[in-house]
């Protein structure tokens, strides 16, 4: 076990890329959760009858928003992304990374970087439009009544920002491994052509 | 022969995206309707909403470098540059569009628990042409997802195939 890890990760280039994919799982993971588990219940006064007052109680979900379910989703899917290809780095270093499965790796890397960057921006502007309000539209900010919410919610939009630019890095690496094959994790050698 | 076709293959997705952008920018840009509400009446422009201004702006950066893509001549040095661009364009184009989609979906539907009303009811022309442009920017991300992967398969060439 200890020499698969060690074999897959020779090189200084290899474990620099397993760095910054473990820190890549860890924060759209953390986005996920935290943003999945976004829940918040207040009560207002809504009204007076008389001298009592009626209280009525509202709540604050992630799911009342479609770009925050979006947002869950597209996260899970690229932290288990990232997860599969860090397993594959680990336990994977016997197998020949010909043409095709790094070719397979370098888009499948593209896809999630343009799905989770999808998924940032579109809960980003969301939060914005809940944050400030519209007065155009006439639609009132929520955050002043449900703090908590917006606070955790802010907090899994900066992992997921996080997430994005590893993701970027982590997709121009695979990229750049697509021209040099013989740089990381491949025990056997590819085509003997120079580039 | 068969490289003048491959040239001439990139050549016709890059103009094709650099006019579904450009579609995108000035469908969303003339998008401007007065309505009346009562003895109010509100002006719907697209500078109301952040998402649609962002909308504007990176689709306005895609069409430019578009057009300055096109005239690359063949041999140059700088087309392994322009794979890292397109990702990065890829990127700006899929947020740009999915943000304002996520904004347009509120003002079709509202958002019933943050008791945010529908606009599409009182301005149908300026919701009708902001979905021509939301297409118009989903039809720019496809094609510059094919050309991403083209310019890798050309460019790149993970395969190996050119035996220059």
């Amino acid at each position: 076990m200890a020499k698969l890890a060690l074999a897959a990760t020779s090189g200084k280039s290899c474990k620099i890329l397993l760095g910054l994919r473990l820190l890549a799982f860890s924060a759209t993971l953390s986005a996920a959760i935290v943003m999945g588990l976004n829940k918040e219940t207040e009560t207002f006064v809504v009204g007076k009858v008389g001298n009592t007052p009626i209280k009525a109680t509202f709540t604050a979900k992630f799911d009342h928003t479609p770009a925050f379910v979006f947002f869950v989703v597209a996260n899970a899917m690229v932290s288990f992304h990232n997860l599969l290809m860090i397993a594959l780095q680990i336990f994977g270093g016997e197998m020949e990374f010909t043409g095709f499965r790094l070719l397979s790796v370098a888009i499948l890397d593209m896809l999630n970087v343009t799905l989770i960057s999808a998924a940032a921006n579109a809960a980003a502007f969301m939060a914005e439009v809940g944050k400030n309000g519209n007065k155009h539209a006439r639609w009132d900010k929520i955050c002043d009544r449900f703090a908590t919410y917006c606070d955790h919610g802010a907090g899994a939009l900066i992992a997921a920002f996080a997430g994005v630019i590893l993701m970027l890095i982590i997709s121009a690496a695979s990229i750049s491994r697509l021209v040099q094959p013989n740089k990381c994790c491949s025990t056997t050698a590819s085509p003997s052509v120079v580039p | 022969m068969v490289k003048l076709t491959q040239r001439l293959g990139g050549l016709v997705l890059r103009f094709a995206a650099f006019c579904a952008a450009l579609g995108a920018v000035i469908a969303m840009i003339t998008s401007r309707e007065r309505s009346s509400f009562f003895v109010i009446s509100l002006v719907a422009k697209y500078s109301d909403l952040a998402a649609f201004k962002y909308f504007v702006i990176a689709n306005a950066i895609v069409t430019v470098y578009s057009f300055l893509v096109l005239f690359l001549p063949k041999e140059s040095l700088l087309w392994k540059f322009v794979v890292v661009l397109d990702l990065m364009v890829t990127m700006l184009l899929t947020s740009s569009l999915s943000a304002a989609v996520a904004v347009a979906q509120v003002g079709k539907r509202g958002n019933a628990n943050a008791g945010w009303l529908p606009i599409c009811g009182q301005v149908p022309r300026f919701c009708d042409q902001i979905t021509g442009a939301l297409i118009a920017g989903l039809v720019a991300l496809v094609l510059y997802v094919f050309l991403l992967i083209f310019s890798i398969h050309h460019v790149v060439d993970p395969f190996l195939l050119r035996k220059s």
